[in-house]
């Protein structure tokens, strides 16, 4: 197959007007929250001021904030290449923008006017145990908040399953499980495998969240309905970890989709492929007892399954996205502009960012390790290298009008901010995870003087991550504004 | 400590990632027959995933044989034991000292949030730690090696005062207590 310089994905325009919507919040706010981080870094090693109750408050919104805009980009890069093969409705995806930012809003009253500082987590019962720091309308306008745009969310997952079914007949057939099994039918594209799978695990996420969300709320109001806590805790990390899973399961799709513009070569659903995908369904829902490891009154058995798929799932990622991201490069010519370096680095944030997920999920390396910064440590690398990555890859490309590779090169200013995000973001998740080995606990407002050192070089490195995603930004929205006019 | 070892394996098997991905992007430039370079990644591809297998079963068949979930049970007669409460933003303890050689076993909860009772030894090393849930008693079984001021801190975000959650636990020379 010839190189094609100039491969357009037909998307609508409206279509993609939306899309550009969504990113340019999305991506907003991340920078934002990447600004809260560098702050809460910076704080810790007594190089700004922050008040312990406010550092928590910040705590608290660069944690939903952050998941939030990731789960609406990703979503976005979903939505975008699932107009290729499905008929989406644009109306339930704006409606889902409306639902984010109706929430964004409640959030952000709830933590800053109403000082609200229970961790995005909203474990409970400390939404209804602030020691009169909070009030109860501040919890309830925080976990609402989360409420709206989780039902945002749900509406456009079930809009995503209405087209599925429309195109494919069953999620069975769209998963590519019939291809798995020996039929010699074409499987369903890439994307349409991945965005199955992200509709069945979020749709499960989403629903458990929203039940615990309601469920915290009536007792906020009436606290003589008491929830298990261990049933509770079950509930919140099941939708947690499922929910932000999702974000790499959705931004992967820009890998799948645009490294084949880039090289020329396709990106096949194999039965390797399938298998990994369907593999990645079943383990995402079970895995997430990881979470509760020191939670000792959780039964055995549920533990080991905990740290046995923990180690599973880090196949498919490690023998078949992030190793077909290494085949269809290698040797294959591509001409490396700001969208395919972030792409490539993306497949190695992702791959990379397991290990250390991995080994925290072994039950003995667990006992000294959970909750140390350890944890924040493996989770940036696959989000900030891995994810983030993947979205201004997209970005990138989609500024330009979906065209690839670039006719002319960023210049120096797109290098500049490249290596800047990759150092900066490899010594940032690595101050992260050498902190956590010398037992710094996390979400701590204050460290103890032997830890700040630490911090101090982590937000050094913090602070050129800003930087270069600044310059991602800008460069978006000045490649939109000129790709805007050069259409008029 | 499982710390120093957690972080020289990540570096070692991020570095090998690494390594890959930069041998590619390095060699990405010059342009050969997909057939051909998918011929041999799909056999290397066997190779690596079955490599993933044979080292990564052992490690977990073998960790799983330390699990800490039980000792507490098995060690219950010949324990001392320590009930644990956490509170915001205190931690309550039936007693303040132990003696090092013998197993302790903690019994720990919470009379309000979630928090995390985490054991750090002298040099500030987190040795042990579980859960302190309300409505649950979590029962963690540790021998203390060395004697000490030990020093109990929240390891699980309860609120505003969460880093200033912290007792002292004496661990005296065996024999001694």
């Amino acid at each position: 197959m010839t190189q094609d310089e100039n491969a357009v994905i037909e998307v609508p325009a409206a279509a993609k007007r939306s899309v550009v919507a969504y990113l340019a919040v999305a991506a907003t706010v991340v920078l934002l929250m990447m600004l809260f981080g560098l702050w809460m870094r910076l704080a810790q090693g007594e190089l700004a001021t922050l008040a312990p109750d406010r550092f928590y408050q910040i705590l608290t919104i660069h944690g939903a904030g952050m998941v939030g805009a990731i789960a609406l980009a990703s979503v976005a890069v979903q939505w975008f290449f699932l107009n290729k093969y499905l008929d989406l409705s644009a109306r339930v995806f704006v409606a889902n923008l409306g639902l984010f930012l109706i929430g964004v809003v409640a959030i952000l009253a709830s933590v800053f006017l109403g000082g609200f500082a229970g961790g995005w987590t909203f474990l409970y019962p400390l939404p209804a145990h602030s020691m009169g720091i909070w009030g109860r309308g501040a919890a309830a306008l925080f976990m609402g908040g989360l409420l709206v745009i989780g039902t945002g969310f749900l509406l456009l997952y079930l809009d995503i399953g209405r087209a599925l079914l429309a195109r494919y007949g069953s999620l069975w057939r769209s998963l590519g499980v019939p291809q798995l099994l020996g039929s010699t039918q074409s499987a369903p594209p890439a994307a349409v495998i991945a965005g199955t799978m992200v509709l069945i695990v979020n749709t499960l996420g989403i629903v458990a969240g929203a039940a615990i969300l309601v469920m915290s709320l009536v007792n906020l109001y009436d606290p003589a309905f008491r929830i298990d806590p261990l049933l509770a805790k079950n509930m919140i990390y099941f939708f947690g970890h499922v929910f932000i899973n999702a974000t790499i399961y959705m931004a992967i799709t820009a890998v799948y989709e645009i490294l084949p513009v880039y090289t020329g070569r396709p990106w096949k659903s194999s039965r390797v492929f399938i298998a990994g995908w369907v593999a990645s369904t079943v383990m995402v829902i079970i895995v997430y007892p990881h979470h509760l490891l020191m939670d000792f009154a959780m039964p055995e058995w549920a533990e080991v399954v905990g740290q046995v798929i923990s180690y599973t799932s880090g196949l498919p990622v490690l023998v078949v996205t992030s190793y077909g991201a290494l085949t269809i490069v290698h040797r294959s010519g591509i001409r490396w502009d700001l969208a395919s370096g972030l792409l490539f680095l993306s497949a190695f944030g992702w791959a990379a960012g397991v290990i250390p997920a991995i080994i925290d999920a072994t039950i003995v390396v667990n006992q000294q390790m959970h909750n140390t910064l350890w944890v924040p440590g493996h989770f940036h690398f696959y989000l900030l290298i891995g994810v983030v990555s993947m979205v201004f890859g997209f970005m990138s490309y989609l500024a330009r009008g979906g065209r690839a590779p670039s006719p002319t090169r960023g210049g120096m200013l797109d290098g500049v901010a490249f290596w800047g995000f990759v150092l900066g973001s490899l010594g940032f998740v690595a101050m992260f995870l050498y902190s956590g080995s010398h037992s710094v606990p996390r979400r701590y407002a204050v460290h103890l003087a032997q830890w700040e050192p630490y911090d101090r070089i982590a937000s050094l490195f913090a602070a050129v991550v800003v930087l270069a995603v600044a310059v991602f930004l800008l460069r978006f929205f000045r490649n939109l504004r000129n790709a805007v006019r050069a259409e008029a | 400590m499982y710390q120093a070892l957690a972080l020289k394996l990540t570096i070692v098997f991020v570095g090998l990632v690494m390594a890959a991905f930069i041998y590619v992007a390095a060699r990405a430039g010059r342009r050969r027959e997909y057939a051909e370079v998918q011929t041999r990644a799909y056999r290397i591809r066997g190779y690596w995933f079955w490599l993933l297998v044979l080292l990564g079963t052992p490690v977990m068949l073998y960790t799983m044989t330390r699990l800490p979930y039980s000792l507490a049970a098995q060690q219950a007669g010949q324990a001392q034991t320590v009930r644990v409460t956490g509170h915001q933003w205190y931690w309550s303890l039936s007693q303040d000292s132990v003696a090092a050689g013998r197993p302790v076993v903690f019994e720990v909860t919470s009379a309000d949030v979630n928090h995390g009772m985490g054991i750090y030894d002298e040099n500030m090393r987190l040795v042990a730690q579980t859960q302190a849930m309300p409505d649950y008693i979590n029962r963690l079984a540790y021998t203390f090696k060395q004697p000490g001021d030990y020093r109990l801190l929240c390891l699980e975000y309860c609120g505003v005062a969460h880093h200033n959650m912290s007792a002292v636990l004496h661990v005296t020379a065996a024999g001694v207590h």
